[in-house]
């Protein structure tokens, strides 16, 4: 049978290869407010989801953890020697935990978050890279639209910790001359004096990119991603499609149609999207009847896409987890003990949805306004790479029928409003039971069933 | 409403037959369809760039993916205009007559690309030619703007004197242009040749005169490159590939798991081990790549147990791909044609019609197959030399991309077991060598078939 016990075992990654032979420490460059921590999070969100062990390591925390006190924008000038000493020891700090979770928390990519203007802090940067092993890959950000930095600034900074005691005006003022702080040493990427550095230079928040010494893999990957990212506000509706015949049945996969419920959702749902008024929705269904019916209703274009399919279950499909407890019940509990890994026999896993569903991601990012409706454990997958949940958490997260996820990137996050459409519908949520032993009882494995016909 | 691919019955998908729905499947690949307006891609560089590479290269990517591109290559239709190419003095910028030739030559190629675009069902032309004034430039911005087409530009820029010596040697020598082949005298008049075309250069200004428009400069061979203003997927896709495509001399071998055990059976599908056959051949296979000396060889295989076993002979590392696995077959999985013919005559029947989009009842197509192969394709391109050992129909996608096969075609290549298929990039293409090891095998190969317009066999 294909994905033979073996691999099911013992984890197997799916390239048993990594993508990174040694680490990668990424380095953002640029003045303040050019996005650099916006992109280091959301850079560290998709390597993480796509399997990429990623960590961000944010300077500016390390010293607010230490100066408890923010003051004011004099703590940057260049002629304050007591703030550049601490600031320096504030970096030493976070490459040490860089290198740390480089080489012994098994960590592939560090992401080293800080303005690094000056050639000589990059400088020490690469010689704390050669000694450790490390490959180095610069993100540059800059950027002079007064209008964009004005933005970052009110999105970002006023809520930071460093000015909670001061109103807009003044919160606005002191971090515009923070910034003049950096101006005058700041030493912008050189296509010549650089020419050996491995970097992309991102100007104007995306429309021009100058890309230099691609080395492996990884950075080609994290390029493609940077280069498809935008910031221009907008929505993605997540929903699964409505009720269908299966569900109805406790039944799991299949191609069923919807039930008349099913339908009533597809209304309520149209009904819905008029109300949030969007302008050029995209809405993309799977290639299987029951999200293709859904989105009929709504009486719009619409594109299938196959990779948007429910996870194959293999020789589980159809059946009831009853079914499965009794004819399968070993796979039953390997499947409880680690649902992320878990492949069906001649199925797939959580793991290889993630992989299928890459493009989809990546394609999302490139658009504005999309409705994507798809079914329960693709929502899950999707949902995780937005609001950065673990492969832990990924197979439990609550996706149920007849509600819409509207997500709204909003400061270094997603803001989530979680939309009931108020019809009926079974559940088909299943908690991880208490017992995962292969030794355990059948009552012990079906406690946690949902309820159904 | 339904998108183009099915049509409006689809809410009564229940009641249609099987049949039905899938006869109206889609055709057109995700990527074509993503590709909303018609899209030029315009080369700009010196001569000995690399252009004519790049846009073969691009070209034969994009068609595989779905896209329907073509070259328009502006030296074919000097040729054409000029019979006997004489000397450099032709591309003198002060040579008047030639350059009323030169510039007939780019209205007809536009002429083409036209037509290409608007009437034959094309999505992307490449205008592969120097390009390298604002003049040129400007009228094709022009023609571009009169026919609503969206225009990418793709600029070539290299200053290291051994790369264009390279070049010229690789491709220039062996050019209609010079019949003699006289290396020296070659080299020579090229040289000469790009002397004259430097005289009028302006290349992309991305600060000032061109910051408005969309284009990727690749320089020195892809060591750094700018890129501006990207509009759409299309255009990204384009960037993604041109920086991850390499200008390098290694190896790609391909060839299929050892015999497997399904195989002697005549069965498709399955995750069946390897046939005594079969483990003789991983043997004969890890002599073949002590003999061939390959160093740094990286060997990648499927997930399933046939090509796993033949790379374990190896006593190499070895990655195992899941997007390698074989075709699903769905329903047909494990069974043979007979079998398939029996159970599922009509199916049978629709297979034979269009196998390259024929999908299997919870299975896949071969465009399917396509679609998921392609980080594999982009990853080869980036690799040094490689070994992938994976499947008959797996193979046949990753053999069309090489040797730019047609859909039609791609589904019917011949990838016998136990045969290793070497190719080596040279020039504009891809050079193939065969090698059987003289293992026995049975033969999977189902040639195409006269279908009848009823379908039915």
């Amino acid at each position: 049978m294909r994905g033979s016990s073996v691999t099911k075992l013992t984890h197997k990654p799916d390239r048993a290869v990594c993508m990174t032979n040694c680490p990668t420490l990424i380095v953002t460059v640029g003045l303040p407010a050019r996005g650099k921590t916006y992109i280091s999070k959301k850079l560290t969100r998709y390597l993480n989801w796509i399997g990429v062990p990623t960590r961000e390591f944010n300077v500016g925390q390390y010293r607010r953890d230490f100066v408890k006190i923010y003051k004011s924008f004099e703590f940057f000038s260049p002629d304050n020697e007591e703030g550049l000493k601490i600031r320096q020891q504030c970096a030493s700090a976070a490459l040490n935990d860089v290198r740390q979770y480089l080489t012994e928390e098994g960590g592939q990519v560090a992401v080293f978050d800080a303005t690094n203007t000056t050639r000589e802090r990059r400088e020490t940067i690469i010689q704390f890279a050669e000694q450790n092993g490390f490959k180095v890959f610069f993100v540059e950000s800059v950027c002079e639209d007064p209008d964009v930095i004005k933005e970052n600034i009110v999105q970002v900074k006023l809520s930071s910790p460093d000015y909670t005691n001061c109103n807009t005006e003044e919160a606005v003022e002191d971090f515009l001359k923070r910034i003049k702080c950096y101006e005058n040493s700041y030493e912008t990427l050189d296509e010549v004096l650089d020419r050996d550095l491995s970097y992309i230079k991102i100007m104007d928040v995306g429309q021009r990119y100058m890309v230099n010494r691609v080395l492996d893999h990884i950075q080609s990957r994290i390029v493609y991603y940077l280069m498809n990212i935008h910031i221009t506000p907008r929505s993605i509706y997540l929903c699964r499609h409505g009720e269908s015949e299966l569900n109805v049945n406790g039944r799991i996969g299949g191609d069923s149609g919807i039930t008349p419920r099913g339908k009533a959702f597809g209304k309520k749902l149209s009904q819905f999207l008029e109300t949030q008024g969007i302008s050029d929705l995209k809405v993309w269904t799977s290639q299987m009847k029951r999200t293709i019916q859904t989105a009929e209703a709504l009486n719009v274009p619409y594109e299938q896409w196959k990779v948007l399919n429910e996870i194959d279950a293999g020789v589980c499909e159809e059946m009831m987890y009853e079914e499965i407890q009794d004819h399968y019940p070993l796979e039953f509990a390997l499947r409880d003990q680690d649902k992320y890994r878990y492949r069906y026999p001649k199925g797939e896993s959580y793991e290889d949805l993630v992989q299928r569903l890459e493009p989809v991601i990546m394609e999302l990012e490139r658009q504005e306004n999309v409705l994507v409706v798809c079914h329960q454990a693709v929502m899950r997958c999707l949902l995780a790479y937005f609001l950065d949940k673990t492969a832990e958490e990924l197979p439990y997260l609550k996706c149920p029928l007849h509600t819409v996820l509207k997500l709204t990137p909003v400061a270094y996050g997603c803001k989530v409003e979680s939309i009931c459409l108020n019809v009926e519908s079974v559940n088909t949520h299943r908690e991880r039971p208490e017992n995962v032993e292969v030794s355990r009882m059948s009552k012990e494995a079906l406690l946690t069933v949902p309820a159904h016909q | 409403m339904s998108c183009t691919q099915i049509d409006n019955g689809c809410s009564n998908s229940a009641e249609a037959t099987k049949t039905d729905l899938r006869t109206k499947e889609k055709k057109c690949s995700w990527a074509s369809y993503m590709t909303n307006s018609p899209t030029v891609i315009v080369m700009i560089g010196l001569p000995a760039r690399g252009k004519t590479y790049m846009s073969k290269k691009l070209t034969r990517y994009l068609n595989w993916i779905g896209v329907p591109t073509k070259v328009f290559n502006l030296g074919v239709y000097r040729r054409e205009a000029v019979r006997a190419y004489k000397s450099y003095d032709f591309f003198r910028h002060d040579n008047e007559d030639a350059m009323r030739i030169r510039k007939q030559c780019a209205l007809v190629a536009l002429k083409d690309v036209k037509k290409y675009l608007s009437v034959e069902g094309g999505q992307i032309a490449v205008f592969d030619a120097t390009n390298t004034t604002r003049e040129r430039r400007d009228l094709i911005l022009s023609f571009v703007k009169e026919n609503a087409y969206k225009v990418f530009f793709v600029e070539s820029v290299c200053d290291d004197p051994e790369v264009i010596a390279a070049n010229i040697l690789e491709v220039k020598v062996s050019s209609p242009d010079y019949p003699e082949r006289h290396r020296e005298r070659v080299m020579d008049d090229f040289l000469k040749r790009i002397e004259c075309y430097k005289v009028t250069y302006q290349p992309i200004d991305p600060d000032d005169y061109d910051k408005d428009l969309s284009f990727i400069k690749v320089i020195n061979v892809g060591r750094r490159f700018l890129v501006n203003r990207v509009q759409d997927y299309i255009q990204s896709k384009i960037v993604y590939y041109l920086m991850n495509i390499q200008v390098h001399s290694h190896s790609i071998y391909l060839c299929r798991h050892g015999e497997s055990d399904h195989n002697v059976e005549g069965r498709i599908g399955g995750d069946s081990e390897l046939s005594p056959r079969g483990k003789q051949f991983s043997h004969a296979l890890r002599d073949f790549i002590e003999e061939h000396e390959l160093s740094d060889l990286k060997v990648w295989t499927s997930q399933l147990r046939r090509t796993i076993q033949t790379a374990e002979e190896l006593c190499v590392p070895y990655e195992q791909w899941k997007i390698l696995n074989e075709i699903d077959a769905g329903v047909c999985e494990e069974m043979t044609y007979e079998m398939i013919e029996n159970t599922f005559p009509e199916e049978f029947a629709l297979r034979d019609q269009d196998k390259y989009h024929y999908r299997y009842p919870g299975g896949e197509s071969y465009q399917d197959l396509v679609q998921r192969l392609e980080p594999v394709i982009m990853e080869l391109e980036r690799q040094g030399n490689v070994l992938v050992i994976c499947h008959q129909a797996v193979m046949r996608c990753l053999l069309a991309y090489f040797l730019d096969e047609s859909a039609e075609d791609l589904p019917y290549m011949k990838c016998p077991l136990h045969t290793i298929l070497k190719l080596t990039p040279v020039a504009y293409g891809c050079k193939v060598e065969l090698f059987y090891l003289n293992v026995e095998a049975v033969n999977t190969h189902r040639d195409r078939t006269l279908v009848s317009p009823s379908g039915l066999s």
